[in-house]
């Protein structure tokens, strides 16, 4: 029965997700938490590609979800965009040509060195947009974002409301998935996780690695960029810590309480992210100190995360 | 703007700015030495070296508080911090070798988080401001221009814990396995030398250098608990500059950019932070394994 539904499972993770996901701000004790994680759900999403696939640890990630929400909220706030496509388009396109420069400057370099690289870029960028107000707003913020409605052929909806904005964002969310088991179950797919099971042997196998991980690096970028600009949608600003390093250790973390290398994992682990976070910081103010804990602890004795060892368990 | 300076005060306010510059770089080599080192021999990344940087100034303030000695805080602080630091790798790391080498990478950040939120509920969210004892607290004529005795005291003693290391790891039979790890485990462990008793040391000498390197800065720059994710970053730069495992290109790193930041504050204070890692993209990508890195030892 457990076995049959496991496979059940994995044999069409979308629609579990479409399924889980089309009920899921009904089942949440408020819709907002939900629409948060499905965006930072797709973020982590991105950041497992690289990480949890490629095994190539960035702890820069706040790059290309920053640049995504910036891109976005800078076309809307800035450029005065009408266009909801293009908002997230020019999202897309920051975080994309990021991805190339800082990736290519990352890639030099393996293992740890990588991780600190794409830490220092990412730091660089957050300085920039901070003396940048004139265009970014600086430690304000960039306010000022219109969400315009959506609009498909013979079709326009607003997105004031939460639901509508949740469904928009389940939409492309999906989508997103849809692409990203396109990619894993692709022969790129494949030669990502040899490079991360032995880097050289897939060098020994013919493959041009370094060509390899930089596009996986660009398509991590991608999708993050994305969750950014959805972020920016939700909020309607762009705070300048979207670029800090403690965004980068927020997708590091929920990555891993949820499971490195999984497919639900980064939405797993948003969510338990998220439910601790609003939990914990309504009786403390130091609940960074229990998210550290926890977080140690998982490192520690649960490497596999929670669907990783939930997933293993079933299986044995 | 140095603009409405007549020529000699623009030479004596360069001079000051170099100056700075030096006492800054000198805080980035403790840094810097002690990442370096940790990593070379056991290709571990300790990103709570800032914490134990930032725990080394509040400890600091604690002893002073206590005892009234500046000069006893400066050595208790970061003996207190290498012991912390020797808890940290016997308890928390050691477990993790032979797994990825991200694991330790990502316990010591959860670790300096925790390490942040214990500083903040014991001294309180507010900074705080270490004073210099009194003894340092005017200034010196060197000749050609008047400066803070505390930061000529800060060269100094950094100086001297320079060359102490430097006697250490190339005079002493513990600097020799040292340095034989870094280059060859392997062969070390063959010869019958238990490296992990190694291991502990140097990451204690490390954690140690970074308490020292805290408390150090701490009547120099505000004292608080996130001081040390910053700096952590930027020696982490000055590594990647100097070369991943090399004490001379530590030191050359350190001082470099250290200047880096103090000339470019003068000029353009806005790009001081911007400029660290435009000379790291640069080293990056004219020499990717340092100033004074050997190529692919320690990848």
């Amino acid at each position: 029965m457990k076995r049959a539904a496991v496979r059940a499972v994995a044999a069409h993770p979308v629609l579990t997700f479409v399924l889980v996901f089309a009920i899921f701000p009904f089942v949440v004790p408020y819709k907002a938490l939900a629409t948060q994680v499905l965006i930072y759900g797709l973020f982590a999403l991105g950041f497992n590609l690289l990480y949890g696939y490629t095994g190539l640890l960035s702890f820069g990630h706040a790059a290309y979800w920053g640049l995504g929400a910036y891109g976005t909220g800078l076309a809307l706030a800035k450029l005065k965009l009408a266009s909801l496509w293009g908002a997230l388009g020019a999202g897309l396109v920051l975080a994309g040509v990021a991805g190339v420069l800082i990736g290519f400057f990352c890639l030099r370099r393996r293992g740890i060195y990588f991780a600190m690289l794409s830490l220092a870029f990412a730091q660089l960028l957050y300085f920039i947009a901070f003396h940048l107000a004139d265009v970014t707003g600086g430690d304000d913020g960039l306010r000022g974002i219109q969400v315009p409605p959506l609009r498909l052929p013979g079709l326009t909806v607003p997105l004031e409301s939460s639901l509508a904005f949740y469904y928009f964002a389940f939409a492309l969310v999906t989508l997103a998935l849809l692409v990203l088991k396109r990619i894993l179950d692709s022969p790129f797919g494949a030669v990502l996780q040899a490079i991360r099971e032995n880097s050289d042997r897939a060098v020994a196998c013919g493959y041009d690695i370094r060509k390899i991980k930089l596009l996986s690096f660009v398509f991590s970028a991608l999708f993050c960029g994305l969750a950014g600009g959805l972020d920016a949608l939700r909020l309607a600003v762009v705070p300048v810590e979207s670029l800090y390093w403690t965004t980068s250790g927020q997708v590091v973390i929920m990555t891993l309480l949820g499971g490195a290398g999984t497919f639900f994992g980064p939405f797993v682990g948003a969510t338990a992210f998220l439910v601790l976070e609003d939990r914990l910081s309504t009786f403390t103010e130091s609940w960074p100190l229990f998210i550290g804990l926890i977080f140690m602890a998982f490192v520690l004795f649960l490497p596999k995360g929670i669907w990783g060892t939930l997933l293993a368990r079933l299986r044995s | 703007m140095g603009g409405h300076f007549g020529a000699p005060h623009l030479i004596t306010a360069l001079t000051a700015q170099l100056f700075t510059g030096l006492v800054l770089g000198m805080i980035f080599v403790l840094l810097a030495i002690g990442l370096s080192l940790i990593f070379g021999l056991m290709t571990v990344v300790n990103f709570s070296h800032g914490s134990f940087y930032m725990l080394g100034a509040y400890l600091g303030f604690a002893l002073v508080g206590y005892t009234k000695s500046f000069w006893l805080a400066l050595i208790v602080a970061p003996l207190l911090v290498g012991l912390l630091g020797l808890g940290v790798e016997r308890f928390l790391i050691r477990p993790l070798y032979g797994r990825s080498i991200d694991d330790p990478l990502l316990l010591t950040f959860g670790l300096s988080a925790v390490i942040i939120e214990v500083v903040r509920l014991t001294w309180g969210k507010i900074g705080l401001s270490l004073d210099p004892p009194q003894a340092l607290g005017g200034a010196v004529n060197l000749g050609f221009g008047m400066f803070p005795a505390y930061r000529l005291f800060v060269i100094v003693v950094t100086a001297l814990v320079l060359v102490g290391l430097w006697l250490f790891l190339e005079r002493t039979n513990v600097g020799l396995v040292i340095r034989g790890g870094s280059r060859d485990p392997l062969m070390v462990r063959a010869l019958g030398v238990d490296l992990r008793r190694i291991w502990l040391i140097v990451f204690g000498i490390g954690s140690a250098l970074a308490g020292l390197a805290g408390i150090l800065a701490g009547p120099m720059r505000s004292v608080y608990a996130e001081m040390g994710v910053t700096t952590v970053i930027e020696s982490f730069v000055v590594v990647v500059v100097g070369g991943m495992g090399s004490l001379p290109g530590a030191i050359v790193a350190g001082l470099l950019i250290g200047q880096v930041v103090s000339v470019t504050t003068f000029f353009a204070p806005k790009l001081a932070e911007i400029n660290v890692f435009l000379v790291m993209a640069l080293v990056l990508l004219l020499r990717p394994s340092g100033l004074f890195g050997e190529a692919g030892l320690m990848e």
